[in-house]
């Protein structure tokens, strides 16, 4: 199509219902898509909206290491010239999306937060990526997060702290903190998140948002910074469960350059809501476990009344509660701790200096060239390779990484025999809701209980969401995790959806009020 | 040299063997494996090691390994698993290499050797290393800078590792080269060992009769067949003259170099890699149907041992010259279908390691450089068996005709006027003039000298410029010379 054409057709095409930029931006991920495909905004409107949002608010939030609005500009004007030439569009058209900065997008910087990939640009598109640009999303730019996913608060990004909408003095939660808190401030509709251990869940909950981990092998790996391979997963967060479930589809698939992705079909998780809850408003049938197990010492009082009240909403929406045990999941943490950094230290010794990425330029040897360059990973990520380097070590492989391994498959049991009982379990995402910045940084492990709730579930490679189920007394949103069997996500957007749309706890912050932000 | 020390010491080998499978693409990405192309044009963000790429595994490369498994004798296992093994080296652009560990793909094989049987222990897969091109110099030595090429990284490698049951450098060089043939004749690897793709590390320890085995050295970079006889000489030399002198050999591992036949210690068990093992969790376990291990056993081709007894056994030729046609696979193939166009074994053979394998030899090229065809040869023979032509004019006027040009055997005959007389009575006259003229020999013949007959049969050779079958010319003399 040459230029002059397109520009006839996207000038006939009739946006005449006038929607203003905020109005925009309120919109979720499946509103803007039909507001796209009825053309009562072109796609660059859309995209443009967002973009100004973005430059309103991520000086003070920080959500973002880089932005590439000419290229997101550029995809917003071949979707109108799509529509306007009558062209199939996919099930995103139309909706900007914001990348966590270790998913490759070609053409942009990949940093994983790190110095490290300081100035690296990715020379493909990592298979998600390319999945919902097929689908017809706007990628905007690359998301904060923790230097190579490590941490639950966002503050060992080497591109500076990234700040809770909700409290600007507070972490947004780790390590998909730049999404989490991009999604909360209304600078994208979709992102991508990364989950690990919990750093999809949690900065969900600290931020109020919906989070989604898929089952294990569910979405394609590949294009991603890997952190600890046997647990990672990307997955969708959006503000709303209808809008997550449709980036879940979009996200999910076998992938022949992932040989762990699983070959199960995709099922259509919008469809299932619409033929469930929507339908039915109800959850009869449908058994919720509760396993005082997640109920830990360390869990927050207000936390705690606010998961209680959600069980007690959910029986009322027809869901029987059972008691379950999950008393393996205290091994949780220190398998976590070992498997994870064991892994860790291997995917990042490709980061060496010889190829691409930070290298020592007045290394005179190769003896030099390795610790000089990796000197310049940050002290958390320092800390997990050494951590790694050691419990794989001979010797010491039997007693740490071999044992990590055999109390895994004991807590994928575990939850496989409450799952005889269940069909959902439900517990608190976080010991608690979002800290203040600075706060436990001296404290590695008080950090590393961030993950308690959560890190079981990659072990067991579930699936689990973070939904919003309240407020604390500072006006911070508190989540709660749904989990489920093995590729039972459609189960949990049922339930999540079913939540969301009979209560009030997903909302926004306000971003104009006293505790923001400086505009 | 070995030779200069007295043998009072046993020699125990065991070898480890890496073959590069023939496989188009590389182990766990698309990339090709040619060799010899520019510096990293066969490249990939995955054999790269990229941040984010993943490797997916070369089912060729997998039934490859089980072919040579097979082939070997070996037990296939149907679970077996990638490992990776953790070192820093510019040349291994992920920091590890995806091996296989703790559980290879097959186990337990043997190989034989003529009079012994060595055992296999395992064969596992991995992927290969790039290289280092270090400018300014022939070697790392003395070098400003080194470049890295990527073009050989993740090519797949099986590795080959045999129990210590090899006793001598001859024995290490016979069992390398029957190894070869196996790989060659599965067609899992061409065997190149100039281009890399067969290269040997050794393990050498010394012991007295009686005594445990000795403390081992392992010697890398030993990449010929001279090379492996040499090394072995030398780590003799230097173990039996540490011991002699009361010292204790240290385990280390030691680099041949193969322009002073020496080896020197690259690193000492103390400074030893921790290679920290742990199983590759981008790879899914390694998991083979028994069918696939079936049909792949029903698939093997015949081996050179099967290959070689056969001939002796249906063709009658003898074990040398069985030897020798079964060493290389083209020329088994080449011997086989000469005989499928009519030639007889016997003489097949002896053409093919006589006056062929001569010319190749003196030419520098193997058989499919030469425009000698099988059903030349074929037509050629059948030509000698018929008395068309002798051995003689076949050996000095058609068989290089045939290498060099493959003229059409028919028209170079005929072209050349090499048919042999077989008018019966020309020779007759010709053998006649040949008695008449030559009264003194006639003489000393029947005064029972019967050497002086092949005077006369030269003469008549002579005069036909070797064209009377000798047979005739024989039959005829006896008749006339009466
Ligand atoms: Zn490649």
């Amino acid at each position: 199509m040459n230029g002059s054409r397109s520009a006839d057709l996207i000038n006939s095409l009739a946006y005449d219902k006038i929607i203003s930029m905020s109005e925009l931006t309120n919109k979720t991920a499946l509103q803007l898509n039909s507001i796209f495909l009825n053309k009562e905004a072109s796609a660059q409107q859309i995209t443009e909206a967002f973009l100004q949002r973005i430059e309103q608010y991520d000086k003070t939030i920080n959500a973002f290491i880089s932005v590439n609005g000419e290229l997101a500009l550029k995809r917003a004007q071949e979707l109108d010239q799509k529509l306007a030439a009558g062209e199939s569009l996919g099930k995103l058209a139309g909706v900007p999306i914001g990348i966590k900065d270790l998913i490759n997008l070609e053409g942009s910087e990949t940093t994983a937060g790190s110095r490290m990939l300081n100035g690296y640009t990715s020379s493909f598109n990592a298979t998600i990526t390319q999945k919902v640009i097929d689908a017809g999303a706007i990628p905007l730019g690359k998301l904060n997060l923790d230097e190579f996913a490590m941490g639950s608060s966002n503050e060992t990004s080497a591109y500076g702290n990234c700040k809770n909408p909700w409290d600007p003095n507070k972490v947004p939660g780790g390590s998909s903190g730049g999404s989490a808190a991009a999604i909360a401030a209304k600078m994208v509709p979709l992102a991508f998140g990364t989950d690990t251990g919990g750093s999809i869940r949690q900065p969900a909950a600290y931020c109020g948002i919906t989070g989604l981990k898929p089952t294990y092998g569910r979405v394609s790996r590949y294009g991603i910074v890997a952190f600890a391979s046997s647990l990672d997963q990307a997955g969708p967060m959006t503000q709303d469960v209808e809008s997550n479930a449709l980036l879940l589809e979009a996200m999910s698939g076998h992938d022949a350059k992932d040989s762990t992705s699983l070959e199960n079909p995709v099922p259509n998780y919008l469809a299932a809501i619409e033929q469930g809850f929507k339908k039915t408003q109800s959850l009869k049938g449908l058994k919720i476990g509760i396993a005082q197990d997640f109920f830990v010492p360390e869990l927050n009082s207000e936390v705690k009344a606010a998961v209680e009240n959600a069980i007690t909403k959910y029986k009322e929406l027809g869901a029987e509660i059972i008691d379950i045990s999950l008393n393996k999941i205290k091994y949780g943490l220190p398998t976590y701790y070992i498997i994870a950094p064991s892994e860790a230290s291997s995917n990042l010794s490709r980061y060496d200096g010889v190829r691409y990425g930070l290298r020592d330029m007045d290394a005179t040897s190769l003896s030099d060239l390795y610790p000089n360059s990796r000197a310049n990973f940050g002290t958390e990520v320092k800390k997990r390779i050494m951590l790694g380097v050691y419990a794989l070590s001979s010797g010491y492989y039997d007693a740490y990484y071999k044992k990590a391994q055999q109390a895994r498959a004991l807590i994928a049991e575990d939850f496989n025999i409450a799952f005889q009982q269940c069909d959902l379990i439900l517990s608190p995402t976080a010991p608690a809701t979002a800290f203040e910045i600075g706060s436990k940084t001296d404290d590695p492990l008080e950090m590393y209980l961030e993950d308690i709730m959560t890190v079981t579930v990659n072990l067991a490679g579930l699936p689990g969401i973070s939904i919003n189920c309240g407020y604390d007394s500072n006006n911070m949103p508190i989540g709660m995790q749904l989990i489920a069997p093995a590729l039972e996500e459609a189960r949990i957007y049922n339930a999540a959806y079913a939540f969301q749309s009979t209560t009030d706890f997903n909302k926004s912050p306000d971003m104009k009020s006293s505790k923001a932000i400086g505009v | 040299m070995a030779t200069e020390t007295k043998q009072e010491y046993n020699i125990t080998i065991g070898l480890e063997v890496h073959a590069q499978l023939k496989t188009k693409s590389k182990l766990f990405c698309s990339c090709s494996t040619e060799f010899g192309k520019e510096p990293n044009a066969n490249t990939c963000p995955v054999c790269m090691g990229y941040p984010g790429v993943l490797p997916v595994l070369n089912k060729q490369a997998v039934a490859y390994a089980i072919t040579a498994g097979l082939a070997l004798g070996c037990k296939i296992d149907l679970n077996s698993r990638f490992d990776r093994k953790q070192y820093f080296y510019p040349d291994l652009p992920k920091g590890y290499q995806i091996s296989q560990f703790d559980n290879p793909i097959c186990n337990h094989g043997k190989l034989s050797i003529g009079n012994k049987e060595v055992r296999i222990l395992r064969i596992h897969m991995e992927e290969d290393a790039g290289k280092l091109v270090h400018a300014g110099a022939e070697r790392l030595h003395g070098s400003d800078h080194s470049l890295v090429d990527l073009n050989r990284a993740s090519t797949p490698l099986i590795e080959i590792v045999s129990e210590p049951d090899i006793n001598s450098a001859e024995e290490a060089v016979t069992y390398v080269k029957e190894l070869r043939k196996v790989l060659l004749y599965t067609e899992v690897c061409d065997g190149n060992m100039q281009e890399g793709s067969l290269r040997c590390d050794v393990n050498i320890s010394l012991n007295k009769t009686g005594q445990p085995l000795g403390t081992r050295a392992e010697i890398k970079n030993v990449n010929s067949f001279r090379s492996i006889s040499r090394a072995i000489e030398y780590e003799y030399k230097r173990q039996s003259q540490i011991l002699d002198e009361g010292g204790k050999i240290v385990q280390e591992t030691r680099l041949f170099e193969e322009g002073t036949g020496k080896t020197h210690s690259m690193r000492s068990k103390e400074e030893a890699h921790d290679y920290r093992y742990f199983p590759e969790p981008d790879l899914l376990p390694v998991t083979i149907e028994q069918k696939q291990v079936d049909d792949a056993r029903q698939g093997l081709p015949e081996l050179p041992q099967q290959k070689k007894t056969r001939y002796i056994e249906e063709f009658q030729v003898n074990e040398d010259t069985a030897t020798t046609i079964t060493d290389d696979l083209e020329t088994a193939h080449f011997f086989e279908k000469v005989l499928s166009k009519g030639a007889k074994a016997n003489k097949a053979a002896n053409w093919i390691i006589g006056p062929i394998a001569a010319y190749l030899n003196e030419n520098k090229k193997s058989l499919n450089e030469t425009k000698l065809s099988a059903e030349l040869l074929a037509e050629m023979l059948v030509l000698i068996e018929k008395g068309t032509i002798s051995d003689n004019i076949a050996k000095n006027d058609i068989i290089n005709e045939l290498l060099e040009n493959g003229s059409p055997v028919a028209k170079l005959i005929e072209d050349k006027g090499l048919a042999q007389i077989t008018d019966t009575g020309a020779i007759e006259a010709i053998v006649q003039e040949v008695i008449d003229t030559n009264p003194k020999q006639v003489e000393q013949f029947k005064s029972g000298n019967d050497k002086i007959k092949g005077f006369f049969v030269g003469q008549v050779m002579k005069k036909t410029q070797g064209k009377a079958p000798p047979s005739l010319v024989n039959q005829l003399l006896g008749k006339l010379l009466k």
